[in-house]
């Protein structure tokens, strides 16, 4: 969960009030809900369910309808599940999690997928708003969304091949990159996201 | 558009930004903050913090007193960056690396703790996953002419040949290998190329190219022909001129797509 500390810093460069929490009370009283992650995927769905807060996520995101935001591992974990792990992902989006394939590919590249890339917005959507294909996002992942209803992406990138990078379900929304690293272009993203 | 990354390399001393020339006389350049507003302006790719004496120590060399990680500096560093940021120096527990990652700090640097501990490279990974783990080796020519692992701020042999250490490095969970050329450094005559192709072919992760970038076309050759994933670079982002006159730069946007568009190599 490397990642906390620079989305707090982000939130409060943007003047957005945000809270770090591991408390079932807090995610029911939030507005708005990022779902961050660095690391593995069991250790990931093992924290929530360590934490207790599964049942205050589900409260929030599926019956309340508040917008949440998983980023990196976090997108990955609103899939049913992940070739990183054993552990059932949330299973908010109908979707798995693979590992990046270059098997048949004439110049194979470096995994894991590091560094700046774009996110081509598929569709019109207020997550993508002012976002073009000249926006630069930070990545560093190894495993990426797959056989996702393409009605449900709302952004895609290119490495070796395209796979979703931003996807939408109602008030569910996962980005595979780090907006809160990704200069202004990632501030698009975050400010969309709590504008909603 | 995927392109390799370009990543200025920011020594800290005492709390202000220093360059050095082979790892000796560091030169005071200036505020780290005021370099990392220039560099969010810029929109540097990343940045990389090095605390030059945190694994040196102070006081007289047979007796060195250990520095402290300066944390309440690099918080104020992290909040103002707005792209990812590693931090390297001094770090020897995971304790440590747990409250780099708290002030916001993605990645950290580990040099001198993985050639006395490598284990600890392992226990990190495991722990914070491999991506947040990058092993940086200080490499110079020893006077037999044969390149060598140095520590300790390049004060320390090790009897390490870098090839070697880098794979095992790699095999213990490094997510990236950050290959540091003592005798190129400040020099800005360019990158030894050729020790960072045999390391970046003999391991899979990504490998960071650092010491020596004069001009932008040596960005091009370490990429090219030394099989980087990313440069790194110094003096060539904060010096101007032949006096080197202290000046903050970094590549433009265009200029680096335009460099890097042309090259069949992929990552």
């Amino acid at each position: 969960m490397g990642n906390l500390g620079s989305i707090r810093n982000t939130f409060q460069r943007l003047n957005i009030e945000s809270q770090i929490t591991s408390k079932p009370e807090d995610i029911i009283n939030a507005e708005k809900i990022i779902l961050p992650g660095v690391g593995a995927f069991d250790r990931g769905m093992h924290n929530i369910n360590e934490l207790g807060l599964l049942p205050a996520l589900r409260t929030s995101v599926l019956t309340n309808h508040v917008p949440i935001l998983g980023i990196c591992l976090g997108m990955q974990l609103l899939s049913n599940r992940s070739e990183e792990g054993q552990t059932n992902g949330l299973g908010w989006i109908d979707a798995e999690t693979i590992h990046f394939v270059f098997d048949s590919m004439d110049i194979p590249r470096k995994i894991p997928h590091m560094g700046w890339n774009s996110v081509n917005p598929e569709r019109e959507d207020p997550i993508v708003s002012g976002v073009n294909s000249d926006d630069r996002f930070y990545f560093v992942h190894s495993y990426h969304i797959s056989g996702i209803d393409e009605k449900l992406v709302t952004g895609t990138t290119e490495y070796g091949y395209t796979f979703p990078s931003l996807i939408r379900q109602d008030n569910i929304f996962g980005i595979q990159c780090h907006p809160e690293r990704s200069h202004r272009s990632g501030f698009k993203i975050l400010q969309n996201f709590i504008r909603l | 558009m995927f392109r390799p990354r370009i990543i200025p390399c920011l020594l800290l001393k005492e709390k202000g930004l220093v360059k050095t020339i082979q790892f000796k006389d560091p030169h005071y350049i200036g505020d780290p903050i005021n370099a990392v507003r220039i560099f969010n302006d810029k929109e540097a790719d990343e940045l990389i913090f090095l605390d030059i004496m945190a694994s040196r120590g102070s006081g007289f060399f047979r007796f060195p007193r250990p520095v402290p990680i300066a944390f309440d500096m690099i918080a104020k560093i992290s909040r103002e960056c707005m792209m990812p940021l590693s931090y390297g120096g001094g770090i020897t527990t995971t304790e440590e690396i747990k409250k780099l990652f708290g002030i916001g700090v993605e990645k950290v640097i580990i040099n001198t703790q993985a050639a006395e501990n490598p284990g600890f490279i392992r226990e990190a990974s495991d722990f914070f996953g491999n991506q947040s783990i990058i092993v940086s080796i200080d490499v110079r020519k020893n006077r037999k002419g044969k390149y060598e692992v140095f520590i300790r701020g390049g004060t320390k042999p090790t009897g390490k040949d870098p090839v070697q250490f880098a794979c095992d490095m790699a095999t213990m969970g490094a997510g990236e290998l950050m290959i540091n050329s003592i005798d190129q450094d400040g020099t800005m005559a360019g990158y030894d190329t050729g020790l960072i192709k045999t390391i970046a072919d003999a391991v899979s992760v990504p490998v960071i190219a650092c010491g020596g970038a004069g001009r932008i076309e040596d960005l091009y050759d370490a990429y090219v022909n030394g099989h980087a994933s990313a440069m790194a670079a110094g003096s060539m982002f904060v010096f101007h001129g032949r006096k080197r006159a202290v000046l903050i730069s970094y590549p433009d946007r265009r200029e680096l797509e335009t460099l890097f568009s042309e090259t069949a190599r992929t990552l």
